[in-house]
């Protein structure tokens, strides 16, 4: 056996037997936290399915009105950075510290560039329904929203706002597991640099690479049930 | 039995009892007391509800009280009592202390995790209590829309946040128990050896990881829609009702499972250890347990038959509703089989166990006549189903609570209770419970409605009846409280093993160390391995 | 045991061009009308490209066998989740008797 999987190893905690052990029960339980994410995000993704079966119609209105070349940018950028924390963990694997804080550092930045992006598109939408009226081409559901800018009336209007919450509760919870995310990864790349981690023991990277991960499976759903409804 | 026995000089409190000791612990024995603490708060403010609710229906015309202050107290009787006692209830106090003794480990996978999912529970609890208590909720505890999103004027918004954060405290220690229970079990401990108590909160904590986060999506956009007005729920911008009640059910219906689980792997242990005799079935109830677990999640809609849903779907749920009976039969047939033959003794935590086993077939059958469609259009909302869920609930899973409680409060404080008022206090909670609860039943069949603070006048007695019970189940919950805390001070040291009980937990000392084994335990024996000879008590 | 097994770059970069072709893949599927399978198509995309993130990139294809029964599982119940408040919309029209 390998010296550092005695007890003597400083991240071995006091419960665990050996490292090998602690590894496995810390990779579990991170896959474990990840199975109640796919539930959380699965009310919302339930919804979805229930209110698009209702009205067809006004979803594929509102999907028209995203820019789907923007989200389509903004997919490339997170997979991008899905590849770059791939690459940081791989380098973790084999103990070169300075690619592991380069790529960690890299995901941060593609992240901040989605979530900019993000910000645009959000602030089109958001802010035609600030100040006094008109609130022509407000898009947030509630009573300023502006369903004639979908060329939508009456009862599809209503719809077209459920399409709308949809859209910001969706996005807007992906984009809070994104906010939480990237400081992590900051700090899990600080402790990078200070030497914390080596091929015996580099969990935390690990485990905050399944969590940047799951965060990206959920836009590869994200983008085509909300940006690419109907032919185009 | 074991005049000999002494208290242990080194034990997991013997360390320290200042408040950092306590409030920085991550030792999971020492967590399990908090919850004790935390949650037995909790019991006695949702009591104090209910006793509120049995005042109000001494009386048919309902001068006691408001109709809006009615609603506000059997909204926070439910709410307390379920996310705040029951779901946390055994696994919180029971599963943390005992799971790593009964596994053989140091302490749970995570112990950091654990002390947060504590102070989770705590400022849920807070900021719920807060809700309650100054201004009140009276959505009932299951905040129907388009109710407590458009119509209700009171704090729905702060409770919704409060039950948000303590379902993460579920979460995170269901998502604890299952890496403890795959990786920490100590050598020759397979799968088939662990103690039922394990498996049941191993089906448990499935169940905690993969419900809770649908409520908590819910209930967050309940607080969403109430804020922002985004029309979810919403019938007037073509938003469904309805999918409230899918979403909220999806999580609440296994909920259930939550509280009564455990309660159930209880039940497996105290059974054989006062039959002296293997439990019967041993693997059918373990399977059992994971199948409730499975199958508990296909049900949620028999809560919804009359709220106006599909039904051809209220077919499918009632169907599969009888199908989840099953393996709760199957359990009851293996206990009833394991007493056959045994050698029975009358100990208090028994006298739980004979509780459970009349008091949860009873509620158990009565979910039958519920699941059925017919004639749950003439029992749904009436006082039918508040008698099956109280029988359950109370007869089924807090006998259980109580039945853990007394069985191990030897090995978590190291003393005795007194087994005279233990068995007293018993027999007073089995016949408060049934005069409380049976004449429920008739009223609910008689036609009153549950969620009204008058009722016709015939039915009075029946509700006085009720309430005289509602008062003895009172004080049968009271004298635990007075005699357990006078064992901490009075009480004779138990010794490790004063039950001459089979299991990892009743090999080291009471209290046991911190590190829990002096030594690794290696597991040779089959579970339940009790031998044909009168109870022996091992000395420490 | 994935402590042991490195994953060579070159698998990770090919699977990031895969993801690229397939992301390119999905918008231009959304200029054929496939009927009632437009959205077969869409998830079975997305469910590709999920699939490939989940094998390669978070190491499920090196990892131990439970870790596949916690992500079948969680899929398993959201299907459900999902499924059965279907069985009640898509039953909501039916005619309750020969009637109508």
């Amino acid at each position: 056996m390998s010296e550092t999987t005695t007890a003597h190893h400083p991240a071995l905690q006091h419960q665990f037997t050996d490292l090998r052990q602690q590894k496995e029960a810390v990779t579990l339980g991170m896959w474990v936290f990840i199975a109640q994410e796919v539930l959380f995000f699965g009310g919302l993704f339930a919804a979805y399915a229930v209110y698009r079966s209702m009205y067809p119609a006004a979803f594929s209105a509102g999907s028209h009105h995203l820019s789907w070349k923007i989200g389509f940018a903004n997919t490339l950028v997170l997979i991008g950075s899905s590849l770059t924390m791939a690459m940081a963990v791989h380098f973790a694997a084999i103990g070169m510290k300075r690619r592991v804080v380069g790529f960690l550092l890299a995901t941060v930045l593609l992240g901040s560039v989605f979530l900019g992006v993000k910000y645009f598109e959000y602030g089109d939408k958001i802010r035609p329904c600030l100040g006094d009226g008109p609130y022509t081409g407000c898009l947030v559901p509630g009573e300023r929203f502006d369903a004639a800018a979908l060329h939508l009336e009456g009862a599809e209007g209503g719809h077209a706002q459920i399409y709308f919450s949809l859209y910001f509760g969706m996005t807007g919870l992906h984009a809070l597991h994104m906010i939480i995310g990237i400081p992590i990864i900051l700090g899990i790349a600080f402790l990078a640099g200070r030497g914390a981690y080596s091929p015996e023991y580099h969990s935390p990277v690990e485990l905050v690479g399944l969590y940047w991960h799951f965060v990206d499976i959920i836009w590869i759903f994200l983008f085509p049930l909300l940006y690419l409804i109907g032919a185009h | 039995m074991s005049a000999e026995a002494t208290y242990p000089k080194d034990h997991f409190l013997s360390g320290g009892w200042d408040l950092k000791s306590w409030l920085l612990t991550k030792d999971h024995k020492r967590i399990g007391i908090l919850y004790l603490l935390s949650i037995s708060a909790m019991f006695v403010l949702g009591g104090l509800y209910a006793g509120l609710i049995r005042w109000n229906l001494l009386v048919p015309d309902g001068t006691h009280m408001s109709a809006d202050t009615y609603n506000k107290t059997f909204t926070a009787h439910g709410v307390i009592m379920v996310f705040f006692f029951l779901i946390p209830s055994i696994p919180a106090v029971l599963g943390n202390f005992l799971i790593p003794l009964m596994i053989g480990a140091k302490d749970l996978a995570f112990p950091k995790l654990n002390l947060l999912s504590w102070y989770l529970y705590m400022l849920g609890g807070g900021i719920t209590l807060y809700a309650l208590l100054v201004g009140g909720l009276e959505t009932g505890w299951t905040f129907y829309t388009p109710y407590s999103t458009v119509f209700a004027q009171s704090n729905v918004e702060i409770a919704a946040v409060g039950i948000f954060v303590a379902g993460f405290s579920s979460i995170l220690t269901g998502l604890n128990f299952i890496v403890t229970i795959h990786k920490m079990r100590a050598p020759g401990m397979t799968w088939f050896r662990m103690p039922l108590f394990v498996w049941a909160h191993y089906a448990t904590a499935i169940i905690q990881v993969l419900g809770t986060p649908v409520i908590a999506i819910t209930i967050l956009l309940v607080a969403l829609e109430r804020i922002f007005h985004f029309g979810f729920f919403d019938p007037a911008r073509g938003g469904d009702p309805i999918l409230f009640q899918h979403l909220f059910w999806f999580y609440s219906h296994p909920a259930v499972y939550i509280m009564i689980l455990p309660s159930m792997g209880v039940i497996s242990e105290l059974i054989t250890c006062f039959s002296r005799k293997r439990v019967f079935g041993y693997s059918f109830i373990a399977m059992s347990s994971l199948a409730i677990a499975a199958i508990g999640f296909l049900v949620w809609a028999h809560h919804m038959f009359v709220s106006g849903m599909a039904v051809y779907s209220a077919m499918v749920f009632s169907a599969l509703t009888y199908l989840v009976a099953i393996p709760s039969a199957i359990k009851t047939f293996n206990w009833v089989a394991t007493l056959y033959k045994g050698s029975i003794s009358w100990d208090t935590p028994m006298i739980y166990v004979f509780c459970f086993l009349g008091l949860f077939l009873i509620g158990g059958l009565t979910g039958l006549f519920l699941g059925n469609l017919g004639t749950d259009v003439h029992l749904t909302d009436t006082y039918f189903v508040v008698a099956h869920f109280h029988y359950i609930m109370v007869g089924g899973a807090i006998m259980g609570y109580l039945g853990a409680i007394h069985f191990w409060w030897p090995k978590i404080t190291g003393r005795k209770y007194s087994e005279a008022w233990g068995r007293l206090s018993a027999v007073l909670i089995f016949v408060g419970f049934n005069l409380t609860f049976f004449p429920q039943f008739v009223l609910g069949y008689l036609g009153m409605p549950r969620r009204y603070h008058v009722y016709p006048d015939e039915f009075q007695v029946l509700n006085v009846l009720s309430t005289a019970g509602a008062t003895v189940l009172g004080f049968g919950y009271l004298f635990p409280s007075f005699y357990l805390v006078y064992s901490l001070f009075r009480g004779e040291p138990a010794g490790a093993n004063p039950w001459g009980a089979k299991g990892l937990e009743w090999t080291t000392t009471s209290p046991p160390p911190t590190e829990n084994f002096h030594e690794v335990p290696v597991v040779t024996e089959e579970p339940y391995d009790y031998a044909r000879a009168p109870k022996e008590a091992a000395v420490v | 045991m994935s402590e042991h097994h490195v994953v060579p770059l070159k698998v990770y970069l090919g699977v990031f061009l895969a993801l690229c072709v397939l992301t390119v893949v999905t918008v231009a599927v959304t200029g054929y009308d496939f009927g009632p399978f437009n959205l077969i198509v869409a998830l079975g995309v997305a469910i590709t490209k999920a699939t490939l993130v989940v094998l390669y990139f978070m190491h499920a294809r090196y990892s131990p066998k439970l870790t596949g029964v916690v992500i079948a599982s969680s899929i398993a119940f959201f299907v459900i989740l999902v499924f059965l408040t279907l069985t009640d919309y898509v039953s909501r029209p039916w005619p309750l008797t020969a009637a109508g």
